[in-house]
This record gives structure tokens, sequence and C-alpha cells, in this order.
């Protein structure tokens, strides 16, 4: 079915967050009509694409009739205000269920908003529901979410990436035009790239981590996925800033995103190519797409160089000793003893005994082999050979790119070495697994800006690439401009955004309205 | 576990082994809000009514720290004449227990606040130097109240409820370097080590240190190495010794414990032993194979902690005067020698006697009753001077009423007994027991006439001038008047009627 035969509320889910933020400000549509197309367009796919674990009708609607009141009553309206977005399942939500794709947490449902969400909310955003992902966003694919795996809207027999792939999927799929995303060692930026659509790390602590359920404090950063670069930096605006809730946060000005996505300049602007992330390590189509966009990226006036970063490539080996190390003492309160599942509590069994078949029960294997890897790697006489060691190749990573940032403004590479491969392609091989995030890591590790914007599709599988500009820590902005300027230049070669060239999916109980 | 029997006595476990001690003393600071959260450190809430989603440990729910514990902290330090971290963090001291809500304690390990101080104590007059190795701050842990047993503990309860109000309430913890060369002192100078740490406390206003209330908690290290040993031998370490006479117990007990297993020929087993209040002795708890493996990290939420020089010379400056100044001033104050200073504050009288003075009362008079009288109280119940049922305001009327003539020395003992027993404030307690000294005439002649007419052979010794038999006269008067009788006027009326 083609996009505009399902009548007007297609067309609305067709439109970026920009234009419906407009649109709504200026009356010509009411933020309820948006968000009821979007529920709509949600009942439609969503049974094959499964991006929600939760939808939010009633709320949304709520919601956007708030807006719509406000704006009745010549209150001021931000600047996404009934604009509706798709959350992550790993920030809590006091009006939904947050589970973060867990067994553990089924049905638990916090009695708090998180920062991000309530920054939403204060912003008029509709909430439309929360996402899959893979379990405590452990994984690069959601087929770690216990409640099944979210498909590419591409080709729907492929992964949509992960672990924030329920909001990438959203967004691909038009079911909502934003969503937000969690990335700690590449989760926003690797589903963004498999499915053709933006996806930005901000700095870390750029973005509020209170009520981010947490996988791996040091590095969690909650960032925005949208069909446009603008639509990813007027979310950003709205979602980051300082929040006294959580020390890890920055206590600085949010970094002018908005300004630098409309700027979209990159005359006389240095490039870096990471040396070590331009090799052979790519698929054919990756490597291809991503050397068109340097060439166009030079086209545009910026000066491109080669920089070696020679520690990236121990970045992933330091990533698995961290991040597994941090989850290990942060799911540890996952003990059946205040919230969520309980397993064995008969009468009989002790709590330790309880806490044990509660864990065995509730987590799935990838998040038990994590813990067993962070617990290791602690352990009383390993700590200084593995996480002590970990944290040196962190610190010498973190220098790598002060190096780098001194030679040049920015840093390229492809967001992920492949194309999204078929589900189940990598479930029992966690190490080709790992290799997703491969060159996502390295900003996660250093705490810097990164950001993945569409480069086009590769040659062998027609499936999206996606090219990572690496900015420094608090210069996002940098990452903003350089990445809108790549997409303007390249929806004029190819007469339109990247996504309008994946094939429309098919909408359950289309034809009977 | 021990037989009691098995003990070496004390004298003799000294004459052959050297004692080391250490003392880890755990302080809930009275900040007005937790740890890491807003909620209030409140004693005796309603269970689980002080709770948030962060001392909850709620999925998603960050620490953020409080300053003015951080502060406290630095008082702490400064005043155990500790160097102060420019840049320290925070570590997740992990282990699973249901009254942890994240299954990981937020503490310090590696980089504490505060290093390399001392304290000094007194012990018999002298003064001996405990050598402080670091001074850090956590949180605490929730309380689990376990259900259905006869004993309140884990074993044989049928359930257990955990009330979290105390989770997140800051603590301090003070570990002392190991105490050498104490010899036979060293149960008096573990009291007083923590005696004076406490005072310390108490005068920093950092804590209400209330022991019985677990504000002020001790884990006592005790070890026995054989006199002129090159080593220090192994040591235990007994758990939760909550007042000051149980942490001079208990090293006690494991002095004379260690003892009767080195002379045995075995090796004293390196463990955490838990102190028995009733009887004084320690028992096996966790052996050191058995512990757990915390994986400590440095905390990934918190930001480390780099206290602004200035700030803490400010805080420096603020301290006040420390119980040890004060100590020097009141000895000059009162007239005393440091033996006698020594003992009131090892009896815990010295705030008391300060509060008595500043209520009135002469120093002599006050020091009198509470090592006296009070002090005999205490030792026979068992209980520490402070936890008295008696106030140092009513212990200073008690004084002014034997200043006034309306009672003497031995009623006013029988006037404390009255108030201890909750009878009253003094003034009650003199009216209701009618102790008032009887100086009247008119009553006291009918006593005395009694008296003569009672001891016919002791009146006719006073007639024929043997006045040094009038005791016996003035002994039947005070009997008969259960003590109250003014004894110089009964004297006087006997000899008059005699003479």
């Amino acid at each position: 079915m083609a996009a505009g035969d399902a009548g007007a509320g297609s067309d609305l889910t067709r439109l970026s967050a920009a234009e419906i933020a407009a649109l709504v400000a200026s009356g010509d549509v009411s933020a309820v009509e948006v968000t009821r197309a979007h529920l709509d367009r949600i009942v439609a796919v969503d049974p094959d694409v499964h991006a929600f674990l939760h939808v939010a009708g009633i709320g949304a609607l709520a919601s956007a009739e708030g807006v719509d009141r406000k704006r009745a009553a010549g209150e001021p309206l931000g600047p996404l205000a009934g604009v509706p977005l798709a959350l992550k399942d790993v920030m809590t939500t006091a009006d939904m269920p947050t589970t973060c794709g867990s067994k553990i947490l089924e049905g638990w449902r916090p009695p708090y908003d998180a920062t991000v969400t309530r920054r939403l909310r204060d912003a008029g955003v509709v909430i439309l529901g929360k996402t899959n992902m893979d379990e405590f966003a452990m994984g690069s694919s959601t087929e770690n979410s216990a409640y099944g795996p979210s498909h590419n809207p591409w080709d729907l027999t492929r992964i949509p990436g992960g672990s924030s792939g329920g909001s990438s999927a959203a967004v691909a799929a038009y079911e909502a035009p934003l969503a937000i995303g969690t990335d700690t060692g590449g989760s926003v930026r690797q589903p963004a790239a498999v499915c053709g659509i933006v996806g930005m790390k901000p700095t870390y602590g750029g973005s509020s981590r209170y009520g981010l359920v947490a996988f791996a404090s040091s590095l969690d950063t909650p960032g925005p996925l949208a069909r446009t670069v603008l639509d990813a930096a007027l979310l950003h605006e709205v979602m980051s800033g300082h929040d006294p809730c959580d020390s890890t946060s920055v206590d600085a000005p949010v970094p002018p995103v908005v300004a630098a996505a409309r700027q979209a300049d990159v005359s006389g602007l240095r490039v870096g190519v990471v040396t070590e992330f331009s090799g052979g390590g790519s698929q054919t189509g990756v490597q291809a797409r991503f050397t068109e966009a340097v060439e166009l990226l030079e086209s545009l006036g910026a000066k491109v160089v080669e920089v070696s970063c020679p520690h990236f490539t121990y970045a992933l080996p330091a990533y698995y000793l961290i991040a597994p190390s941090e989850c290990s003492s942060n799911l540890a309160r996952f003990d059946a003893m205040r919230y969520g599942l309980r397993v064995g509590d008969d009468g009989t069994r002790s709590a330790d005994e309880v806490m044990s078949l509660t864990r065995e029960a509730g987590f799935g294997p990838e998040v038990k082999r994590r813990i067993m890897l962070g617990t290791y790697a602690l352990s009383s006489g390993y700590y200084d050979a593995y996480y002590g060691k970990a944290q040196q190749v962190r610190t010498l990573i973190t220098q790598d790119f002060e190096a780098a940032f001194e030679q040049v403004d920015v840093l390229v590479s492809p967001t992920t070495p492949t194309t999204a491969f078929p589900i189940g392609e990598r479930v029992d091989d966690p190490m080709a697994m790992y290799l997703a995030d491969l060159f996502t890591i390295p900003s996660d590790l250093a705490g810097n800006a990164a950001l993945s914007v569409p480069c086009g599709l590769a040659p062998e599988d027609g499936l999206p690439v996606g090219l990572q500009i690496m900015a420094p820590a608090l210069a996002d902005d940098r990452a903003y401009r350089v990445g809108a300027a790549v997409e303007a230049a390249l929806e004029q070669r190819w007469g339109g955004p990247l996504l309008a060239q994946a094939k429309e999916l098919r909408e359950h109980g289309g034809e009977s309205r | 576990m021990t037989d009691l029997a098995q003990l070496v006595p004390y004298d003799e476990a000294l004459s052959r082994y050297e004692p080391v001690i250490g003392l880890e003393t755990h302080v809930e600071l009275g900040t007005t809000t937790k740890m890491f959260c807003g909620c209030p450190t409140t004693f005796g809430l309603e269970p689980n009514s002080a709770v948030c989603p962060v001392c909850l440990g709620l999925p998603g729910s960050l620490p953020v720290a409080n300053r003015a514990a951080i502060e406290y902290t630095i008082r702490i330090g400064l005043a155990l004449n500790c160097s102060i971290a420019t840049w320290c963090r925070f570590a997740r001291k992990n282990y699973f227990y249901p009254d942890m809500p994240k299954d990981f304690q937020i503490s310090q390990y590696d980089e504490p606040l505060c290093t390399d101080g001392w304290l000094d104590v007194e012990v018999d007059g002298g003064t001996f130097r405990v050598g402080i190795e670091r001074v850090h701050l956590e949180e605490d842990t929730g309380k689990s109240l376990h259900m259905g047993g006869a004993t309140g503990r884990i074993h044989g309860a049928e359930y257990s409820l955990v009330d979290y109000n105390r989770a997140g309430i800051p603590l301090v913890e003070v570990v002392t370097k190991p105490v050498t060369g104490t010899g036979a002192r060293a149960p008096d100078v573990a009291r007083a080590y923590v005696t004076e740490l406490r005072d310390l406390l108490r005068s920093l206003g950092v804590s209400d240190v209330r022991m019985e209330e677990g504000s002020l908690r001790c884990d006592v290290n005790t070890s026995l190495a054989p006199h002129g040993a090159a080593e220090w031998g192994t040591r235990t370490e007994t758990k939760n010794v909550n007042s000051l006479r149980s942490v001079e117990r208990a090293v006690r007990f494991e002095i004379e414990r260690q003892a009767a297993v080195l002379d045995a020929g075995q090796k004293v087993v390196q463990e955490t032993r838990h102190f028995h209040e009733d009887n004084g002795s320690t028992t096996a708890g966790r052996s050191k194979e058995e512990a757990q493996d915390y994986r400590y990290f440095p905390e990934p939420d918190l930001v480390p902690v780099a206290p602004d020089r200035d700030w803490v010379e400010q805080i420096r400056a603020g301290l006040g005067e420390l119980p040890a100044a004060r100590r020097a001033r009141l000895q000059a104050d009162w007239g005393l020698s440091g033996l006698e200073m020594t003992q009131l504050q090892n009896a815990g009288a010295l705030e008391l006697i300060g509060a008595t003075v500043a209520a009135g009362a002469s120093a002599a008079d006050a020091r009198k009753w509470w090592m006296g009288e009070l002090a005999r109280h205490a030792n026979a119940t068992g209980a520490e001077l402070a936890e008295l049922p008696i106030t140092p305001a009513q212990v200073s009327r008690v004084s002014a009423l034997v200043k006034a003539g309306t009672i003497n020395d031995k009623l006013a003992r029988q006037v404390l007994d009255g108030v201890l027993a909750g009878e009253g404030d003094p003034d009650a307690v003199v009216a209701v027991r009618g102790l008032a000294i009887v100086s009247d005439d008119a009553a006291l002649t009918e006593a005395v006439d009694a008296a003569i007419a009672a001891n016919p052979d002791v009146a006719a010794k006073i007639r024929d001038g043997k006045t040094a038999a009038v005791g016996a006269l003035v002994g039947a008067v005070m009997k008969a008047t259960r003590g109250r009788a003014d004894a110089n006027r009964a004297r006087e009326l006997i000899l008059e009627r005699l003479g």
C-alpha cells in the first residue's frame, strides 16, 4: 500500500517533527489529530515491526489534548509541543510500565518519572508508549529482549539494531517522528544506522541519567533518534541540560545544536578519518558509502585528513570489561525483595534462595553472561588485571581523542561495520554480535559526542549505511553541523530522504478502515 | 565455641602474652537529610515512611552526595588530627542482603576522606596516643526485623521485615591503627578511646552518639602474641559491641580466650565474633575462609570529592573547644589532679558534672554525688552514669537542699534513691518521703526525752560528767527520727537536760 492511500492520518506520520510542531503551533493541525494518526499507524504496522512493548493511547491523547488546550488559551508552546515520541522502555514513567525488556521487571510501574521523561512532558511532547530493547540495553539487535525481537522496517527478517532497536524501528516505520534511545556502546547510533535514520549520542552527562535504569553508569547516555538531523537536534535540546539529581550531569549550557543543524555548513572544517576504522574491517558496501561520504565532505569544502587513534582497537575489549563490571553491580538490586519478579517464595525458602531462583528465572542469557563477566573482572585478585587495566585503556582512548581533536574538528568513520544482519544470525555468537559496536564504543568510553546519519544503501543488500561523526565533549553542535550538511547534500543527490527508498510496510486492518 | 571454663585468668594471660587491639567505630551523622537523598534522618519514625526512590535503590534512581555529611566527616578528621584528602572517591561494596536496597553499599575503599591522625586518651592519669588509620564516609543499611522466633535473631524466625528508614543515613567509620604497648591496660585503653571519641563527636555536633539507639557502634579487633614475639598474633573482630562497658569486657574476654587457645598449642582463627551482653562472652561468626569478596570499585554514579583547601581551613577554624582542651580547663577550674580527672572521664561523668556545676552546684559537691552514690547505683544496675534516670539539674538541687540544711548527706542519698526510683524531683521526694531535717525543738525534745527514758544507764553516765556517752543517745534520737533529726541540736538538748 502506498503512503498516501490510507488517508490524511498517514500523511501526518510522514512529516518531520519540526513540521508537525509548526502545524500544531499554527493551529492547522491539532496535536490530537497528530497523535491519533500515529496511534493508527502503530496499530497498522506494529504487529509486524514490534517496536513497542507498551502503547499508551489514552495517556498520549490526553497529553495531546493538553497541548491543544494550551494553544487555544494562547499559552506559549515549546518547540516540540504536540509531537509524538516513542520512549525506550529503560526510562522510568510513572504512568506506564518500565520493563527494560526483561522478565525480571515485567509489569513494574515505577513511582516516578525519569528526568528525561519529565522534560519531554513539560515540553508538550506526546509520549506514545515504550519501545522494545535488548534486555537491560545489552545487545545490538533487540534479540535479547524477553518480549521478542523488533524488526527492521527495511526488511522485516532483519534486526533493527540495538539495544534501542524498538526506538529506531518505530521512527523508521513512521510510528513516531521522534524516539529516545540510550547509548552505552553504540545503542543509539548503531540502530539508527541500520534503520537509515539519525541517532545521536550526546556528550556523557549532557542528558540526565536520573530514571534511566542503569546498565553501565559511566557510559549510559540518553540520546535522540529522528528521521532528520534538525529533528534530532530539536529533541536533543529539549531533553538535555543540567540535572541536580544526576551528579554526573554536566553543569553547562546545552551546546547550540539546533542552530548548528540549521547552519549545515562544513566549509573550512577539518575532518579526520580514523585510520584504524577505515581499513578492511567493514562490509564492502559500507566501506564504499563511507568513502563516498568523505569525498562529499571534501567537495563541500571540508579539509579531510587521516588521523590515527592507535588505541581505538583496544576499545572493544576494554568496554567488555568495564560495562559488564558496572552492570554486575547495577543489576544486583533485582533481588525479588522490593519489586519485580519473585520466584520460589513459598514459605520454605530463605531470602538468599529466593534471590537466586528469581535471578535465574528473570534474567536472560546475555545479561547473565555479562553479570558473570563483570563479577569475575571485579574479583579480588583479578581487579588490576581486568577492570584496572581496562580503565587504563579507557584513559589512552580519551587521550587519542584529545590528540586527534587538536588536529581536526570532527572525526568520521562508518557507524557500524555491517548493514542490518538477519534475525537469528548472530544469536549464538556473542563475539560476532559485539563487533557491531566496534566503531561506536570509543566515544562511549571517552564520553564525547557522536552522531550517526544515513549515507546511502550498501549495493550488495540494499540496506542503509550510517556515517558516524564524532565531536569533542561538549561540542555536540559540531557533529550536528556536519551531519546536517551531509544530509542536505545527499538528499539532493537522492532526490529525497533515504528512508523514502524503503519498501512500504503492509498495514494491518488498513483495507477495512 | 568457647567454653567459659577454658579461659585463662586475665593477669595470667597478660603475664605470657602481649595484646594488640584495634577499633572500628561507626557513627551515624546527625545531618538533617540522608547521605544521598533528601529523606529525613529522624529516629523512630513509622517503618518505611522516610524513604524515596533513591534510598530504596529503585531502578533508575541516582545518588547525590550530601555536602553537610562531607563537612561533618572533615570536621571529625580535623579533630582527629588527620590529613584531609584533596581528591577522593566513593566506592561500591558489593554483597547481597535484603536490608541493602541496591545490594551494594556506597562506601569508601582505598581513597578515604581523612587519613593518618591520632587521638590522645586518658588512662590511669596518663595520656595514651591512639593512632587513627582513616575516617571515611558511607551509607547505612536498612534494618531487618526477624519475626516469630524466640530470640529476635534470624535463626528460628518465621519471617523477616525490613525497615528502610535507616537505609542511606550517613555513616562515618573511624578506624584506629593497631594499638600496641598497652599491656594489661588494653581493655582500659579501648574503653577510654571510645569514650574520648564519643565525647569528641558530641562536642563537634556531628552526631547525637547514642550507643543505645545504634548511632555509635563498635567493632573490636584483638590479637595476642607471646611477649617478645617478632610478629603480632592472628586477630579476631568482635562485631557490634555497643556500650563502653562492653568494649572493655569484649577485649578482656578475647584476651582470656585467645590465651587459652594459644596455651593449648592451637591457632587463633581469623574470624568475626559476636559479643554477648548477658555474660560478656564472644562466639564465633564468619571465618575468613567464608569471607565475602566485596568487589570494591569506584562508584560511577558519583563524582569525586575534592574538598577545597579554603573550605577545609574554614571548617578547622570552626571546630571550637575540643574535649581535651575543655578537660584541661575544667581540671584547673575544679582544682583536680590528672588522675581524678581521668576517673571522671572514664566513668563518663565529665559532662554530667559540668552540667551539674552549670546548674548551680559546687564542683566538689557535683563530683561527690556523681562519683559516689550515683556511680555505686550505676555499677549495681550495670548502667552507664548517663543512662541513670536523673538529670544534672536534679543532682544540683539535691546539693542545694543539703547546703540549705533542709537535708543532710545521709538524707540526700535517700532523696537520690527516690529520684532514681521515679518518685519525681528532689523536692517532691523530700516532701513525699518526709525527709526534711527536724531541727524544731518541740519535735526534737520529745525524741530526746524518749531516748533518755529508754536509756537510763547512759543518762546516768552523762549526769556523772561522762559526756562522751552522749553519742549513744544522739544515735537513739536519730534512729527514732529515721535520720531526720538535726544531730547537733539533739546533742545540745540532751546535754541541757542532763547537764
